[in-house]
């Protein structure tokens, strides 16, 4: 660059910062966003095929009643870990590394706002993982008294348990850098005439997930931190014997737990957001609403904890106070079914990939939905509660909800990132081969669960065998689908046909990120963009 | 419930549910049980299960109907205007807000019955162990008081590389070697601890289900109908440990005449129990 300018004082400046440092050190140091953003969505990848290794030997033993495979307590440890890496591990980094590439692009930012502390909230998350999956080399094995780390169970551990802690730790650390980044990058860094409210959703939808994550992970480290000074200094905060309560610990858990569900799917509401007006050539409908609508679930997510404890324990005001304050979540996110579906109507529809995940999301996610309320009604949770009802409730939202909206998202911005465009009958065989796998999955474990089969059980009575035979079944198709993910993925960074700007040509594409090129040069926006009136309608 | 009722009576026909053999879910639904709450549940859950099913249609259809009618590839062209209108916004947040109204009321008042502990006429103590339950008995039963175990045959089964076809092994994983027995037409209490970690103690056909919590003390209810007698089964429903899924929980409810005979025989077998450990010579603990 810049021959003309040989003499300019500034040009060597200028050429050092021109493309990315050579060799390792690039991702070592990395500051910068897209470069950020690339290693926590590999790093997603890569802990989404650990974690469904995990599924894979899980669906195995429970493919026919009798314990053929593994021994209780491994199962245990797999269905503890499985969840752990697929929450910290998957969802979440593939959300921040979403919101590293796109935020800035979308609100016409040169980077994030603050870069190393960036660079060090995604380096915390290898070592966090080599702690929490080396437990499955120590003494005593890995955490096996399931996710939520309930008391007294989870003290019964052994060299797992400090490690298991510190690696809690860590991802909240991890997580918490990376919320106040995307809190201060948002509200600092817009491009000038940019109001908040014309913001893409996307990043709105992101804003909020990043003040529920400051939220609730201290308290998630607090109740981690009592669990290790109960183990290792005597004290009794769950501890009866000594004037403590196990179900304190229940309490602060889900206190983080339920807006963790909503930080697990926000962001994935915007996502679906920003598809569906794409490919239906027509601005999303209602979208304030959509933004008053996302800000509401965010605040109702911290006053309905307990619906996770109706069994344990509860006086009756509080059972009628979560039951009812669940039950309001279903407006809310009924709005944003019904917008999005507006969004659709008399729009002119093609079904690229991306399109064909946001459509997957939508039922599948509503299908969730409808589970969750049945839930929600306590006399009937009595009998859903810890069974495979649940079990099939959470991965409606979490896999055809949380994972397409992500993948869908990958998709779509895929040849921004490359510059290639990916080959879409792969991406759409992808889509249709999980859709149908994830139903094979999931949908009989509804029945299992009314059935009367409990959750975290490795063998079950034969009257489950034969749903348990689909369900695994499924399982391993989905599994082996994802491979195809990561065929199309690898393709499209090593090359391709060339992606314009504007990427879908034809399809309705909004946003500052499509006005750069494809793909998007190492530093964008260097100069705030101009922001055309236009561009980002509001009703 | 009048509401409920008819949903109950018209689903349960539609579900196939009610025949009254020892594990009444037809496989892919719940049980509608064999007590008036557990009836009264599995009508809140048609109930609202049907509400779904109804919203769904108008939803999905509308879904559906976008994706077939408004598409690019047969020239449909987008109607960019349409960002925007309060009123069906209006709509579509009331609506859900009634329908949530509709579901609540049954739901609380089913609450209220649930939670109402006064006139048991049988209270009996479980304890949760890994793996196992303690029943003990009090009021009229008091001194009845025993250990509930995975049954031999099932656990044999259940080992790793056992080689037995768990097909062969009558209730697998579902049959205990003393169950819990209770009187029909009647209100049993059970007041529910655990010594070691937190278990749950779940019989889906009487629709009851509560977490043992050690150092505390919860509570729940149940009244079998009379002419319901019979053998109903359940499992720990909250992970406590390696053998999690291996301490089934399994009552037997007899009529209350059959009740008192098999107090009278439980306690006879204490006492001489009792007598048996007083004599000197038969002291060594014998390890079962």
């Amino acid at each position: 660059m810049a021959n003309a300018h040989a003499t300019s004082p500034d040009e060597h400046h200028d050429e050092h910062h021109d493309g990315p440092a050579p060799g390792i050190g690039r991702w070592l140091f990395a500051t910068n966003h897209k470069d950020i953003g690339t290693m926590y969505l590999v790093f997603s990848l890569i802990m989404f095929f650990v974690g469904g290794a995990m599924a894979m030997v899980i669906r195995a033993e429970l493919f026919q009643p009798g314990l053929q495979l593994v021994d209780p307590q491994f199962f245990n440890q797999m269905t503890t870990n499985h969840a752990l890496t697929m929450i910290f591990g998957a969802v979440m980094p593939a959300f921040v590394g979403l919101a590293n590439w796109m935020i800035p692009l979308q609100i016409g930012a040169p980077d994030m706002a603050l870069p190393r502390m960036n660079n060090f909230s995604f380096w915390l998350l290898p070592f966090a993982f080599t702690l929490l999956l080396g437990t499955l080399f120590v003494p005593g094995g890995a955490a096996a008294g399931g996710w939520t780390m309930y008391p007294p169970l989870a003290l019964q551990a052994g060299d797992s348990f400090p490690m298991l802690i510190f690696a809690v730790h860590l991802m909240g650390a991890s997580s918490i850098m990376g919320a106040i980044n995307v809190i201060v990058t948002i509200l600092n860094m817009r491009t000038p005439g940019m109001s908040l409210l014309q913001m893409p959703i996307f990043c709105w939808t992101w804003l909020i997930t990043a003040y529920l994550l400051i939220a609730v992970m201290p308290v998630l480290a607090g109740a981690v931190t009592m669990l290790l000074t109960d183990h290792f200094f005597k004290t009794s905060f769950f501890n009866a014997a000594g004037g403590g309560d196990p179900l304190m610990f229940e309490h602060i858990f889900w206190f983080f737990g339920h807006p963790e569900v909503y930080i697990m799917i926000l962001p994935a509401f915007g996502i679906v957001s920003e598809i569906l007006p794409t490919f239906s050539r027509k601005p999303l409908f209602g979208a304030t609403s959509m933004i008053y609508a996302t800000a509401s679930i965010g605040f109702l997510s911290f006053i309905v904890w307990g619906h996770h404890m109706f069994a344990d324990g509860m006086p009756m005001a509080a059972q009628l106070f979560f039951m009812m304050s669940t039950m309001l979540i279903a407006v809310p996110t009924g709005v944003k079914v019904f917008n999005w579906t507006a969004t659709m109507w008399r729009g002119s529809l093609s079904f690229e990939p991306p399109m064909l995940f946001a459509l997957g999301f939508l039922f599948m996610f509503t299908i969730g939905g409808f589970s969750g309320v049945m839930l929600a009604i306590v006399p009937a949770d009595f009998q859903y509660n810890q069974t495979y009802f649940v079990v099939a409730h959470f991965h409606y939202v979490l896999v055809p909800g949380a994972v397409f909206a992500i993948m869908g998202a990958v998709y779509y911005w895929l040849p921004k990132w490359t510059g290639n465009m990916y080959s879409m009958g792969l991406a759409k065989t992808h889509f249709w081969l999980s859709t149908i796998f994830v139903n094979v999955l999931f949908f009989p474990q509804h029945f299992l669960g009314l059935a009367g089969m409990p959750r975290r059980i490795p063998d079950y009575a034969v009257q489950f065998s034969d749903w348990n035979m689909v369900s695994s079944l499924g399982g391993f198709g989905f599994g082996l689908t994802q491979i195809l993910f990561a065929i199309v993925v690898i393709q499209c960074v090593r090359g391709g046909k060339k992606a314009t700007a504007k990427v879908w040509e034809g399809a309705r594409p909004v946003g500052l990120e499509w006005s750069i090129p494809s793909p998007a040069p190492y530093h964008s926006f260097s100069t705030p963009p101009q922001l055309e009136p236009a561009a980002i309608p509001r009703s | 419930m009048k509401l409920n009722r008819f949903w109950m009576i018209g689903l349960s026909t539609l579900a196939g549910a009610g025949d009254a053999v020892a594990t009444t879910s037809n496989g892919y639904n719940l049980p509608a049980g064999v007590t008036a709450l557990s009836r009264e549940i599995y009508g809140i859950h048609m109930f609202v299960f049907w509400i779904c099913v109804g919203i769904a249609v108008v939803v999905f259809g509308a879904m559906i109907y976008s994706i077939l009618r408004f598409r690019h590839s047969q020239g449909a062209v987008a109607d960019t205007t349409m960002i925007h209108s309060t009123k069906v916004e209006v709509v579509w947040t009331v609506i859900p807000v009634l329908i949530l109204v509709v579901m609540a009321v049954p739901a609380a008042e089913t609450i209220l019955k649930m939670e109402d502990m006064r006139n048991s006429e049988l209270s009996i103590r479980v304890t949760g162990y890994q793996w196992k339950w303690q029943y003990q008995y009090m009021d009229a039963a008091e001194g009845v008081n025993y250990f509930s175990t995975l049954s031999r045959d099932s656990n044999y089964a259940r080992q790793l590389h056992s080689g037995i076809d768990p097909r062969s092994v009558p209730n697998y994983l579902l049959s205990v070697d003393k169950p819990l027995v209770v009187p029909s037409g009647t209100k049993v209490r059970l007041l529910l601890t655990s010594q070691d970690v937190i278990h749950a103690w779940w019989v889906p056909d009487l629709g009851v289900k509560r977490s043992a919590v050690p150092g505390f003390i919860s509570e729940l209810w149940f009244n079998v109908d009379p002419g319901k007698e019979g053998t109903y089964r359940g499992q720990c429903v909250a992970l406590c440990g390696r053998d999690h899924g291996f301490m089934p929980i399994v009552v037997e409810v007899k009529t209350p005449d059959d009740f008192k005979t098999w107090v009278e025989a439980q306690k006879a077998e204490t006492k001489q129990a009792s007598a048996a450990d007083a004599a000197p010579i038969k002291t060594a603990r014998a390890l079962d």
